[in-house]
């Protein structure tokens, strides 16, 4: 059988990043957010499954940043939190 | 009036069930007998209208509280079920709970470690800001892992299939369950496994979703309505409970006398009936219980439910005192953030004037002229005076004077309406935030309100019978915060495309196209009375010639525009011709404003138009809102003037073209005829050529649509070789005030083919549109092609094609608002609570994050030009000034090097490109009641 298909390679799928433990505290911090203020984004999402098998385990309660390309600013830079799910 | 206390934050809201112990402590009286009212139109004793029950006769005291109506909440009362029911609200509920626990033991269908995985994942999920949907959507997991069960952990009994026999009737594997049973089936789950399906065993145990006690409204939810005839009329709900209480009554009288068992389960469904239909009329699988006439009963869910429910109509949805609503008209004379109130809308209409020591003699004066002051001028009079203790007095002809008296520092005076006052001004459907705007009353006599021509494009209010709320503020922060936000000149930008929604319509365009369009000249008289309606009094130096003084309407023009405008573009009726000429066009289309000089072109749609205006948008985004008020206000008096100066009609005269172009689209239609004729000629010899991706009879009708679409446009160029710049409608067309010059080439040349879902007529009768042709006829005029114009008339076969057209129309637009209607009553739902916080973040109300910038670039869509941040053009024209040169060479470097800058730096995107097959416009005639 064929390669599995990556989704995160797919041209409308936003780049996901997977944040270091340091680094998503950071960002938390910059932001003035507590982890239950953001976006969620759950585990059995394709986006996820594929980050998991490239970046490491992901873990619930794991920042992903998503750079997305936005209309209106070039390019957009969002988190979400990994739930359950 | 005044707020006391603290205000707190709710922070949730736990939902429990009414235990048969608490509906019973609540009740007021024990509710035994059917009948309502004795033979004397007494309330029975424990009865459904018992006295306890609250008052709802003026003039009783309750038995309950000693209240009097309206001071009285009314009390609960109860019934005591002979036999358990269930509940329909919970019917799902009680599924599940007894799929998911053992039917002896009890116990949750789930190993210790399982349920306490579960009871992990809750807390983890509380922890990361789950809401309580994602803990229902656990609890609902646990449950259904659970139901897979097939044998109890616990007791090791094996587990039955448990079906739900709708909508009420539970089995086990095909044998009933009574709700007896189903009962103590919920009495045995313990409160420990409760916690994972998501029941706080605090606050409710799961059996009491099967009733045992019903709770009775209080008399005040269901008042009995006495008639003009004497007679009374009860409730639904109470006819329903009626009924509830007779079957109840019947079932323990039968029960206790031993009756057979199949009799006493017949009673046992019927009372489930009825409870079931007391609650829910519209359940699926029973039939709904109906009043005696055969109109179904209004029990509670239906009180509830719905457009007209509870919630919808009476909860969301507010009614309001200090409101009006009339029929509408146009005044051209206001300014575009006025309002034309009627005197007696605002006699009736109060502003509350809080008395303070300064203002206490006007006060009194006010309150003294009384509720209606006479004279020729409007004066404000008093309508109530609020004392300082609350109390409301109302203000008469007779009293004024004396209440006049009594007001001192501390009194709230309610004076009417003055001009000058801020009210929201609102027409129905309010879509978007521009269909509530804050305007300034003016009182002026006969009853209609008017407002300025320019406010009709976002409140899409036309004058065919339009009718308008207007609400009055009523506190000082409502005024203010309406005087910064809502007032008409801070909308003339619209956040949904960032250019102006407020601009000149219809004449405002024609008349200063006419004003400023080439070298028009007015002469002293005619400037004066153009000037006049701006009241300035100095016109420019005039230019002399022969010996008599001119003023061009361009100088006339640049009077209202601010002394340092630079601007350039194209106007509306810019021929796009290649290569543009700039300032020597001869179309005057090149327009160029410097040093607030109109130096040359037109001053059309383009320039002053709503959507469109150049001028509008520049001068509220670099002037501000007032600026641009007070230019709109003045070019539309301008235009208004010079298009009465001129004088300006149009007939069905302007679309007279000579014998001779009649002649020549007759040859063009018939040419067009014969080469259809050709096409399908050889379509039918097989000869058509195939196109790539299209079946034979597809090439043939694209084929046919190609020539006919062309036959039309040859129309309509023979009839405007006919029709110039001299003619009425064509300068409206031009100039973007009204019509196209598609509508004038239909009028004139030919109206074309007409379609329904984009495809020539082909239904009606078989293989045919309509008998007047053969069989299978594939021509032109069997098809709906319309070679007549509107002017010449159409013949009966053209005039029904042309009816089908439009009727597509009509039904499109009736399907697309109720359609976006309801898209737009989920968005807003959705949408609601968000907003933009202080960071630029837009949150929900439980602040969590939605976007991180709102936009994702933060920009406010109403400042924004045409949705960019910043409009680059704009600046580099600032920057460039007259130098044409540089500023064709950046557009030729902006096409060249960065291949991205394909638009030209003159031109507005349009709004929509025009519409290439034209269906028929019915205009829907005027607003609501026409009877």
């Amino acid at each position: 059988m064929a390669e599995e298909f990556n989704v995160l390679e797919h041209e409308l799928v936003p780049e996901h990043h997977l944040l270091p433990e340091k680094e998503a505290e950071k960002i938390l911090k910059e932001l003035k957010l507590t982890k239950d203020q953001l976006p969620k984004i759950r585990l059995a999402d394709p986006c996820i499954r594929a980050l998991d098998v490239i970046a490491g385990p992901v873990e619930e309660g794991m920042i992903v940043k998503i750079v997305r390309r936005s209309s209106t600013s070039g390019v957009s830079v969002a988190y979400r939190l990994v739930v359950r799910g | 009036m005044n707020v006391t206390g603290v205000t707190k934050r709710i922070a949730a809201i736990k939902f429990a069930h009414l235990s048969p112990d608490e509906i019973r402590k609540m009740s007021a009286t024990k509710i035994i007998t059917a009948d309502t009212y004795d033979d004397d139109g007494f309330p029975i004793d424990m009865g459904l209208m018992d006295p306890h029950l609250g008052v709802i006769e003026p003039g009783l005291r309750c038995k309950t509280c000693g209240k009097k109506v309206d001071e009285c909440p009314g009390h609960f009362g109860h019934i005591d079920l002979a036999m358990p029911v269930i509940h329909v609200g919970y019917v799902k509920e009680i599924k599940k709970l007894l799929q998911s626990t053992c039917r002896s033991c009890g116990r949750l269908l789930l190993t210790g470690e399982q349920a306490e995985e579960y009871r992990k994942q809750r807390d983890r999920m509380e922890e990361l800001g789950g809401d309580t949907l994602d803990t229902a959507g656990i609890s609902k997991e646990t449950a259904k892992d659970a139901a897979s069960r097939t044998t109890c952990p616990h007791c090791g009994t094996v587990q039955l299939k448990i079906t739900l026999d709708k909508p009420t009737t539970f089995r086990e594997e095909g044998h009933k369950l009574t709700p007896k049973e189903v009962r103590e089936r919920l009495e045995r789950i313990p409160d420990e496994d409760l916690v994972s399906l998501g029941i706080d065993p605090l606050v409710s145990r799961p059996e009491w979703m099967v009733l045992t006690a019903l709770p009775v409204p209080p008399v005040t939810v269901r008042p009995s309505i006495t008639l003009d005839s004497g007679d009374r009329s009860e409730d639904d709900v109470t006819h329903k409970l009626v009924d509830v209480l007779r079957i109840n009554q019947r079932l323990r009288e039968n029960r206790d006398a031993g009756a057979p068992q199949l009799i006493v389960e017949d009673l046992w469904e019927l009372l489930q009936y009825h409870v079931t239909t007391y609650f829910d009329n519209q359940t699926s699988g029973i039939p709904p219980a109906r009043h005696r006439s055969g109109r179904p009963l209004k029990t509670l869910v239906q009180r509830l439910k719905g457009k007209e429910g509870r919630f919808r109509s009476n909860l969301s949805g507010k009614r309001v005192n200090f409101s009006a609503r009339t029929v509408i008209s146009p005044d051209p004379m206001l300014s575009i953030n006025e309002v034309g109130v009627p005197v007696e809308a605002a006699r009736e209409l109060t502003v509350p004037i809080h008395v303070t020591e300064r203002n206490l003699a006007q006060a009194k004066e006010m309150c003294a002229r009384g509720p209606a002051p006479a004279g020729p001028a409007y004066r404000p009079g008093v309508n109530y005076v609020i004392r300082s203790d609350g109390r409301r007095i109302k203000v008469t002809d007779k009293n004024a004077e004396t209440v006049a008296e009594t007001i001192e520092a501390g009194y709230t005076v309610e004076r009417h309406l003055l001009d000058g006052d801020i009210v929201l001004f609102n027409r129905q459907p309010s879509l978007h935030r521009m269909s509530i705007m804050a305007h300034e009353v003016r009182v002026m006599p006969f009853k209609t309100f008017r407002f300025n021509l320019c406010v009709c494009p976002p409140y899409n209010a036309d004058f065919d019978g339009d009718e308008m709320n207007l609400h009055v503020l009523q506190s000082e922060e409502a005024r203010a915060e309406a005087k910064v936000l809502m007032r008409v000149q801070e909308h003339i930008l619209s956040p949904r495309f960032g250019g102006p929604v407020i601009g000149g319509i219809h004449d405002h365009i024609t008349g200063s196209f006419l004003l400023t369009h080439k070298d028009s000249k007015f002469t002293k008289e005619e400037t004066l009375k153009i000037l006049e309606k701006i009241g300035t009094v100095n016109p420019p130096k005039p230019k002399v010639i022969d010996g008599k003084e001119y003023w061009t309407g361009k100088q006339l023009f640049s009077l209202i525009l601010p002394t340092d405008l630079h601007m350039t573009f194209k106007a509306s009726i810019c021929q796009r011709c290649d290569p543009c000429k700039k300032e020597k066009c001869e179309h005057d289309a090149f327009v160029v404003i410097r040093r607030g000089r109109l130096l040359v072109g037109t001053i059309d749609e383009k320039a002053i138009g709503a959507f469109k205006g150049r001028i509008v948008d520049k001068l509220s985004r670099d002037y501000g809102p007032d600026k641009a008020r007070i230019f709109i206000d003045s070019a539309t008096k301008l235009a208004i003037g010079a298009i009465m100066v001129r004088g300006f009609t149009t007939g069905i005269a302007d679309e007279d073209i000579p014998d001779q172009a009649k002649r020549e689209i007759d040859d063009a239609m018939q040419q067009a005829k014969l080469k259809v004729e050709e096409h399908v000629g050889a379509y039918r010899r097989g000869e058509l050529e195939q196109m790539p991706g299209r079946s034979l009879e597809e090439t043939l009708e694209v084929e046919i649509m190609k020539v006919l679409g062309k036959a039309r446009d040859t129309a309509g160029q023979i009839a405007g070789r006919h029709l110039g710049l001299e003619n009425s409608a064509v300068i409206m067309a031009r100039c973007g005030a009204r019509g196209s010059m598609l509508n004038l080439s239909q009028m004139a040349g030919a109206i074309g083919q007409q379609a329904v879902r984009g495809e020539r007529l082909s239904r009606g009768y078989w293989n045919r549109t309509l008998p007047h042709f053969k069989k299978g006829d594939l021509g032109s005029e069997a098809r709906g092609f319309i070679k007549n114009c509107y002017k010449s008339g159409l013949t009966p076969t053209e005039y029904f094609f042309h009816s089908m057209g439009g009727r597509e129309g009509l039904v499109d637009t009736a399907v697309r608002t109720s359609r976006s209607g309801y898209m737009q009553r989920r968005l807003i739902n959705a949408l609601e609570d968000l907003k933009v916080m202080q960071d630029g973040s837009v949150r929900n109300t439980a602040g969590t994050i939605i976007q991180l910038s709102y936009g994702e670039d933060g920009i406010d869509p109403c400042r924004s030009v045409q949705g960019d941040p910043v409009d680059v053009d704009d600046i580099i024209l600032e920057v460039l000034g007259d130098q044409g040169e540089l500023i064709a060479k950046v557009q030729e470097k902006g096409v060249v090097s960065y291949g991205i800058q394909d638009r030209d730096l003159l031109e507005t995107p349009s709004e929509e490109a025009e519409q290439e097959v034209e269906e028929p416009e019915f205009e829907g005639g005027g607003g609501g009641e026409e009877m």
